[in-house]
């Protein structure tokens, strides 16, 4: 499986590490009323879809940074490979 | 008093050299390192003072450039300093002064260990060496990769030159990693 990693073009899934669900950026605000709930969906539920999934893969064996893959999980097709870091400041994280 | 004797990684007092075939591996201990970091929103501060260092643009993804000072891409917002250990042994404060609290600057000095490799097939041994596609790289490429399960940069210095960096602690893992693929092609 070939990653398109969006610095450095193709390179083999091999030098990555899987991190799981690309939800965990979305960590939840431990000052809610609602955290212990929150917190609880947060580390345990996660959706296991027999298609499209955005995951968390780590560059280990690269320049280490952390990407989004949109990863068809019947198919293994990549449809779309996105810095973590860009993912997270669009949605207000990572300030 | 003590009185302490300086070896390079491979334990010895002078550098180690092996030539097989028409290639070479060279152990080079006189090399300075510092990381350096951007910090948040201070990116373009510390491209100006990368520049003022290396005397050049700091380099683009996966490229190397300088004089005296050079620095190579090593991640996002991330460079390497490399210069001649006898005249900056103290690089990362030299560095400090001019990048002041822009970025992050960690001495690297000794943290990793440098083999230059070089000869007429020194792409069929950087083939068998690693997955990075050294062919492709063309001179001042630089390049994260493993070479025997260790994350290593690799430099292309000329057409039939690279350096690798390897972890410090592992020198020998990778020496000999090395130099078993200068023996499979010779």
């Amino acid at each position: 499986m070939i990653i398109n990693h969006p610095l450095l073009g193709p390179r083999d899934s091999a030098e990555f590490v899987y991190l799981g669900d690309a939800s965990l950026i979305e960590r939840p605000d431990p000052a809610a009323e609602t955290a212990l709930a929150d917190f609880v969906d947060y580390a345990y539920m996660r959706e296991n879809p027999a298609g499209s999934l955005r995951e968390l893969w780590f560059h280990e064996a690269g320049d280490r940074s952390w990407l989004v893959v949109t990863r068809n999980t019947m198919t293994h097709d990549i449809s779309d490979v996105q810095m973590a870091r860009d993912v997270a400041r669009k949605i207000g994280r990572s300030k | 008093m003590h009185d302490l004797t300086p070896i390079t990684a491979l334990g010895s007092d002078e550098a180690r050299i092996d030539t097989i075939g028409n290639l070479t591996c060279r152990e080079v201990p006189e090399v300075a390192l510092a990381a350096v970091s951007a910090r948040t929103g201070k990116e373009s501060q510390t491209r100006t003072a990368i520049k003022k260092l290396i005397k050049a643009d700091a380099p683009d993804v996966n490229r190397f450039d300088g004089g005296t000072v050079s620095a190579f891409w090593s991640g996002p917002e991330q460079w390497m300093l490399e210069a001649s250990f006898d005249s900056h042994e103290d690089l990362a404060a030299r560095a400090k002064v001019i990048l002041k609290t822009n970025a992050t600057v960690v001495e690297q000095t000794d943290a990793w260990t440098r083999f230059d490799i070089f000869g007429d097939d020194v792409l069929d041994a950087m083939e068998l060496l690693c997955n990075a596609n050294t062919r492709s790289m063309l001179v001042g490429a630089c390049t994260r990769s493993s070479i025997h399960h260790l994350g290593c940069f690799i430099l292309c210095r000329n057409t039939n030159k690279f350096s690798v960096y390897g972890p410090r602690a592992s020198a020998g893992s990778l020496h000999h990693a090395i130099l078993t693929a200068l023996q499979t092609i010779a």
